[in-house]
């Protein structure tokens, strides 16, 4: 449903010549005002600006502190106090940065929910639905070596427990670990190069946002009935209507990120971060940052053999299966109808794994012992057990709902609308209220 | 190149294609050499890789932690009590059977004799005190065994500092190291 022919028509001379050389504005009008959405879009789907407008946050409030702000493992954490203490709104600049990634994180599960519980991954949005995970997984790259940068305890111990990771790999992990850390412990050169990376990852997620987006508008936007647009009366056109919905939504989410921002910025943080880093003691309890904590949580469940596979090999296989797993699901799900509205046991399904990655995110703040580690093990066994076995199978035996024609007739059915008044309607679908 | 006559007969054009594809290959990877190279541990880093401990004044029980190569190495004058505790617990009780000590060659079971500073030294037990799961530094004289005891992620290590409990798969590894004299060990 990309636009066949371009509906723009340059106002003023300037646009015009401009138009005829470069049709900057051209392309924006297309994809941003004249592009036709979906007309039954909810508010689930205006995560995707809304995790723009944190892309544009953490970029600008990332340069900026990285003007103020010393990667050298001496000054590190000074540079930071200092950043808080004497730096002209400093301290407001890295609670923004700092609350900025937590809630950049809120945006992309809500985000990769609403995909799953729409189907927006199937066909023929699986590039669409790829570039995503590739995001996702930038964003935790990100994300873990920017909790490196103050260099308080938990980063440090952070880092050498996730750059441990690697040495579960038999024969070439100690190598890779030594060369991501540039040394046998983390240390100064590690700071550094995160640092680099830290700087530089957030570009690349730029450059696929991009794919990401360009991928969307080939195919268009799925929406809540997983019915293709099939007539015009089915879309809308972007401005205002999808427009003001994300301004709206948006505004609600910065308002909730601005009240933790001012009241409580370091609810989602770890006071050991307030502790300078000590290569010689670790801390009594190293919790990653919350949005790690389900992949954390499925890593220790893993206390056993597999095989020839030892259980630190397992758990850390495991923990970036749950992720890989992701890039599958298009191909995983058999099912060709794709929204959860008229799939009622795969809604179902759907809930409890909501239900049982949140759990896992709590056992993941837990100590990995007795009770907690059998229910970790449940949940990880729910987790793949929903991609690999309940998405195959279900949509083979599952019947579901009667889809509605079009869009349009989903929209008018809601409505308790006739045959009469969905002519009517149909004609003008801005007036629908 | 496209065209089919010219399969048996390779021409300049083909020669072209290839060599400027070798060439590209080649130059990428020496390219790429320096920027992987770069992130290896460095001169300075390297150059620390031994250093000299005095430990006249560790009386039995006591123990010492130093730092080499950015990572702690415990070093323990351990009790008698803690040594027959070692001595007397069966190969098959260990998860990892291997001594995992770099001063004996090969694989040598994990006795407590061959964990220690040997024959006429086994009181000194010197390893790197990072935990062989995840690179936590683990607790002295606590755990379950009495050893030493990880507090990330619950393992436990005995008094020969073999693990015993938990995930960690691996003994906690005992360095190069040797005693210049009665009193000082050079680590490295």
């Amino acid at each position: 449903m990309s636009s066949d022919h371009s509906t723009y028509q340059p106002a003023t001379g300037f646009g015009k010549w401009m138009d005829s050389r470069l049709p900057l504005m051209r392309l924006v009008h297309d994809s941003f005002v004249s592009y036709p959405v979906p007309r039954n879009l909810n508010y689930a789907y205006t995560f995707g600006g809304i995790l723009m407008v944190m892309l544009v946050v953490q970029l600008l409030t990332g340069i900026v502190l990285a003007m103020h702000y010393a990667a050298d493992t001496g000054i590190a954490f000074q540079s930071v106090e200092k950043i808080m203490r004497d730096v002209n709104s400093g301290w407001l600049l890295r609670y923004m940065h700092a609350n900025g990634a937590s809630f950049f994180f809120v945006a992309v599960y809500i985000h990769i929910a609403r995909g799953m519980y729409y189907g927006s991954y199937k066909a023929p949005r699986e590039v669409l639905w790829i570039l995503g995970v590739v995001i996702l997984l930038l964003m935790m790259a990100t994300a873990f070596m920017g909790y490196v940068l103050p260099w308080g305890q938990m980063s440090f111990w952070g880092a050498t427990v996730i750059t441990g990771f690697f040495t579960a790999f038999p024969g070439i992990g100690e190598p890779i670990q030594q060369l991501l850390l540039g040394g046998f412990a983390v240390d100064n050169p590690t700071l550094n190069r995160f640092f680099s990376l830290h700087y530089l990852l957030p570009f690349m997620i730029t450059g696929v946002v991009i794919l990401h987006v360009w991928a969307l508008h080939v195919t268009g936007q799925t929406n809540p009935t997983g019915v293709e647009v099939k007539s015009k009366t089915d879309t809308v056109p972007f401005t205002p209507y999808a427009t003001v919905k994300d301004g709206l939504a948006m505004s609600i989410f910065l308002m909730v990120f601005a009240y933790f921002i001012f009241f409580m910025p370091n609810f989602l943080g770890h006071a050991d971060n307030y502790i300078p880093a000590n290569p010689l003691k670790t801390p009594a309890h190293i919790v990653p940052e919350w949005y790690f904590l389900p992949f954390y949580a499925i890593l220790r469940a893993i206390t056993f053999n597999i095989g020839p596979i030892d259980s630190k090999l397992g758990g850390v296989l495991a923990m970036f299966g749950s992720i890989a797993v992701l890039f599958v699901l298009p191909w995983l799900d058999t099912s060709k109808v794709r929204s959860a509205v008229y799939r009622p046991w795969y809604k179902l399904f759907f809930w409890i794994f909501v239900a049982n990655a949140i759990f896992l995110g709590w056992l993941g703040a837990k100590p990995a012992e007795g009770a907690y580690t059998t229910m970790a093990q449940i949940s990880t066994l729910y987790y793949f057990a929903f991609f690999l076995v309940i998405l195959p199978v279900l949509g083979l035996i599952e019947t579901p709902k009667r889809l509605p024609n079009s869009i349009t007739e989903a929209v008018l059915a809601k409505k308790g609308g006739n045959g009469g008044a969905a002519a009517s309607a149909a004609a003008s679908p801005e007036t629908r209220g | 190149m496209t065209q089919s006559e010219g399969a048996g007969e390779p021409t300049r054009r083909d020669f072209l294609y290839i060599a400027t594809g070798m060439a590209g290959v080649v130059g990428a990877g020496s390219f790429a050499w320096p920027f992987i190279d770069q992130m290896r541990p460095d001169a300075s880093t390297l150059a620390v890789s031994s250093v000299e401990v005095n430990v006249e004044s560790l009386e039995p029980g006591m123990s010492l932690t130093v730092k080499w190569r950015g990572k702690p190495v415990f070093i323990r004058n351990r009790t008698e009590a803690e040594i027959e505790e070692a001595r007397a617990v069966a190969l098959a009780d260990l998860k990892d059977p291997v001594a995992r000590n770099a001063n004996i060659p090969g694989t040598a079971a994990a006795t407590d004799i061959d964990r220690s500073a040997g024959e006429g030294k086994e009181n000194w037990l010197v390893m790197i005190g990072v935990c062989t799961h995840l690179g936590c530094i683990p607790l002295g004289q606590a755990g379950d065994f009495g050893g030493w005891f990880c507090p990330c992620h619950g393992s436990h290590y005995d008094t020969a500092g073999r693990i015993r409990k938990g995930p960690a798969p691996e003994n906690l590894p005992v360095p190069v190291f040797s005693f210049v004299s009665d009193s000082v060990i050079k680590i490295g």
